[in-house]
């Protein structure tokens, strides 16, 4: 089998855990000698809206993986309903990654940039959105299916997230 | 580890992916066959120091524990 030298990821969910593992496992991949490329779909875009990198959210409801703001006391998974829950939610999540000294989504992105990672956001996402090249980060470009699937069809393990 | 080291880089208290990212940037910098001894507190490093390796072709020479820090010696291999 040949080895893969590319990895190509789909990143469709604008959710604060959803928008780490893509950058992260797409600049390590460059930092192994692989090219990398991120397709952001639907609500993916999020991740690319300028200035929005760091305002990304973790809803609670309907997360039963999502950790017990107190040890040991739990908390029914329909409270996350109320109204500010996700807020909380965020704010615990934002408080254990800076804890664990894992980098900003935003600082992700600068580096997934900065070592080449082709950005494609998904024109027909756009469309449907209403979201304009100018809402987007510099330097994205912007394609649809068949420009992720030719640089996913050489070679390339490909994810999606 | 008694080898001769070129540079030194220090990843303490950095979580995944930095230490790996900060590596192949300080090992493009060296000269094919110089040293690198990279310093990580990530227990997590040991595993992908040495997938990293494997997958660039760089040679790790070996690592060490120093108290809480892992020691890599990394040697540019091409």
């Amino acid at each position: 089998m040949s080895e893969a030298k590319r990895l190509a990821i789909i990143s469709w969910h604008g959710t604060l855990d959803a928008a780490y593992p893509p950058l992260i496992l797409a600049t390590a991949a460059v930092a192994m000698d692989m090219d990398a490329a991120i397709f952001f779909t639907f609500y993916g875009l999020e991740i690319l809206k300028k200035g929005n990198a760091d305002k990304l959210q973790v809803a609670p409801i309907a997360n039963p993986a999502m950790p017990q703001p107190v040890p040991g006391i739990p908390v029914p998974n329909i409270l996350g309903v109320l109204p500010g829950m996700t807020a909380v939610a965020t704010g615990m999540m934002n408080g254990w990654m800076k804890k664990a000294n894992v980098a900003k989504v935003s600082e992700l992105l600068a580096l997934a940039q900065e070592s080449s990672v082709r950005l494609i956001a998904c024109q027909m996402s756009m469309d449907v959105m209403g979201i304009k090249k100018e809402d987007l980060i510099d330097g994205v470009e912007i394609g649809g299916a068949a420009t992720f699937l030719q640089f996913a069809s050489q070679d390339a393990i490909a994810l999606s997230f | 580890m008694d080898v001769q080291v070129d540079s030194t880089l220090d990843c303490s208290g950095m979580a995944c992916p930095m230490p790996i990212l900060k590596t192949k940037k300080a090992v493009d910098a060296l000269q094919v066959g110089q040293v690198l001894k990279m310093i990580a507190t990530d227990p997590g490093s040991v595993s992908d120091v040495e997938s990293w390796a494997a997958k660039t072709g760089h040679t790790l020479l070996g690592h060490e524990k120093d108290g809480a820090k892992f020691v890599f010696f990394i040697k540019r291999a091409k």
